[in-house]
């Protein structure tokens, strides 16, 4: 993912958020974005993810601009995968039918579907709740579904913003341990927006943002 | 299945607010179908008026309403002597009122009419109608609601009558009109020579077409119909279908209205779902499906509920003893399926702007919508 020159402004150009970013996150890589909030964190990850576009600048995913992209679906549903802070479930769906909803949008066999839903949630320690409404999950369970369901499709790039932020520590820790060895076993990229230091430490790279601007990359550790 | 899943969901959770919707468009299809199947009961028991033993009508070209048609006596008589006739019997219609009773139809016919010949006479004898101008029938109904029997003498109009029977028939109108000779309903309608209409039998249905012709060309003034082309044409008719589609049809809108509000709260509630939905690569279609799936499944399910209302409350009326022989609870395949499709297609018209909105959401900024 490469982004140039990026700017990006609301109300009315009233309030930028994003003053020139450049950024370079390569494959298989794991990358902290950190910062203090209103930084623009969640802002650059939603340019990347193709949710929103720049004022100026250049945001390219597997050398296709996001921007010029011929089709911001297919981004969606095949290359990233998104993971928010409140996991944004659809209550009175079962975790399976949440989990599910992605494979629906892309048209995926059902058979297929249910069997990468299976080999997900043994890998998240999910498999005993398939039929559980989201209502009967604790805020781990919930977003370790938020990170299957973000999985459904292989995408190579998981955008993930504050993931382990409405957690508490000991969550914390089993949910992002899951996350990292997802993606190492997925061979996917991460790029994740946190405030927590500690995990941060153990991607490798991390990015301080602050201010719309990106003021030092440091690799982990 | 998940896609069918997302659509019950939503009506599932708002249990009462779907049901408000539904029963919308059961009261509105009730309605429509009640008010049509009504009406066009009563158009066709006054067909059958016209149709009783005869399969065409003449009546005078160019009137609006059949109580001002005038036909002239001398062409019921040419007319019946034609070899292509079986029998040829001119009628007179005509209302008047009596105290209690604003309308009572009289029907002036001629003692050979099908009406006193074929119908069920419940007392007196049919060889004795058109002996005297001042006897009449009476239907089973007009005997009730005028307090006559057998051999009494009732007020009709202007004049009094005696009374020589009582027939029962099917037809509401006739049930409760009243029957007296033709001869007799021309004095008393200041008609004198004339009649309304004259209902023709032909010995073979293929001599229809000559039949017409050798009527325009007799008589310029006059026009023969078959009974089914009269009742597409005749203006009332059409005028009382009209209505009857206009009344069901404003009913209906109003229910498409309770959908389309429906619709826009069950859109407005979910706005962040439906920005997970698309972050997760719905495409605006899919999230159109489930909008217009939504109200598919309450104008279906309002639809079913609306013409199980209406057929119940049709069969309810045939009950009404006042309403015998008006009320033909009979409803036509074809028009359950009309109403059916006409419901369907106004829920949809009433989530058409719902699902434009939910369409046009833009994920970013819903998502951070509380």
């Amino acid at each position: 993912m490469r982004a140039e020159n990026l700017w990006k402004s609301y109300d009315e150009r009233i309030v930028t958020v994003l003053k020139g970013v450049d950024c370079d996150v390569f494959e298989g890589q794991t990358v902290a974005l950190c910062g203090p909030s209103g930084c623009g964190k969640s802002t650059l990850l939603h340019l990347f993810g193709g949710l929103d576009m720049p004022d100026r600048g250049c945001v390219s995913v597997n050398g296709v601009e996001v921007n010029r992209h011929s089709n911001l679906l297919r981004l969606l549903r095949y290359e990233v995968g998104f993971v928010f802070q409140l996991h944004n479930l659809i209550p009175d769906l079962t975790l399976a039918e949440n989990c599910l909803i992605p494979s629906v949008a892309a048209g995926i066999d059902h058979r297929t579907a249910l069997a990468r839903l299976q080999e997900l949630a043994e890998r998240t320690g999910l498999s005993h709740r398939l039929d559980h409404r989201i209502q009967k999950l604790s805020g781990g369970e919930r977003q370790r579904t938020a990170l299957c369901r973000a999985l459904m499709n292989k995408p190579k790039i998981l955008l993930a913003d504050e993931p382990t932020g409405s957690l508490d520590e000991h969550s914390s820790n089993i949910v992002f341990n899951i996350l990292l060895n997802v993606v190492a076993t997925e061979g996917a990229t991460l790029l994740m927006a946190t405030h927590d230091r500690t995990l941060a430490g153990r991607c490798d790279r991390l990015v301080e943002m602050h201010d719309g601007k990106i003021y030092e990359h440091a690799h982990a550790g | 299945m998940i896609f069918l899943k997302l659509i019950l969901t939503n009506l599932l959770r708002h249990r009462i607010r779907s049901l408000i919707s539904v029963a919308g468009i059961a009261f509105s299809v009730a309605a429509m179908l009640t008010v049509v199947t009504i009406l066009q009961g009563a158009i066709g028991m006054f067909s059958n008026i016209l149709s009783s033993d005869s399969q065409m009508i003449v009546f005078e070209r160019d009137v609006s309403d059949l109580f001002f048609s005038n036909v002239p006596g001398d062409a019921a008589v040419q007319i019946s002597d034609w070899p292509m006739v079986e029998h040829a019997n001119p009628v007179l219609f005509g209302i008047v009122s009596s105290e209690g009773h604003p309308i009572i139809t009289c029907f002036g016919v001629t003692a050979t009419d099908a009406r006193i010949q074929k119908a069920a006479w419940i007392k007196g004898d049919r060889g004795n109608f058109g002996r005297d101008d001042n006897d009449v029938v009476l239907g089973a109904r007009a005997a009730e609601f005028l307090s006559a029997s057998l051999g009494s003498r009732v007020q009709i109009g202007h004049a009094t009558f005696h009374v020589i029977g009582v027939l029962k028939t099917a037809n509401g109108f006739e049930d409760g009109g009243v029957f007296m000779p033709l001869t007799a309903a021309q004095s008393f309608f200041h008609k004198q020579g004339t009649s309304s209409v004259i209902t023709v039998k032909l010995r073979n249905k293929e001599d229809t077409a000559a039949f017409k012709n050798m009527v325009r060309a007799r008589y310029p003034n006059l026009i023969a119909l078959e009974n089914a082309e009269f009742t597409h044409s005749y203006s009332q008719f059409r005028i009382l279908k009209a209505t009857a589609w206009a009344v069901g049809g404003c009913g209906l809108l109003l229910g498409g209205l309770g959908v389309a509000n429906t619709m826009i709260m069950s859109v407005f509630t979910r706005i962040r779902e439906i920005a997970i939905l698309r972050v997760n690569g719905f495409s605006q279609v899919q999230i159109g499906g489930v909008i217009f799936g939504e109200s598919a499944v309450v104008s279906v399910f309002g639809a079913l509920m609306g013409l199980l209302i209406g057929t119940c409350f049709l069969y309810a009326l045939k009950l009404i003893p006042a309403l015998v022989g008006y009320v033909d609870p009979t409803i036509h395949p074809l028009l359950m399926l009309v109403v059916l499709v006409l419901a369907l297609l106004t829920g949809i018209a009433g989530a058409l702007y719902p699902a434009i909105y939910a369409m046009r959401i833009r994920a970013v900024e819903a998502l951070r919508f509380e």
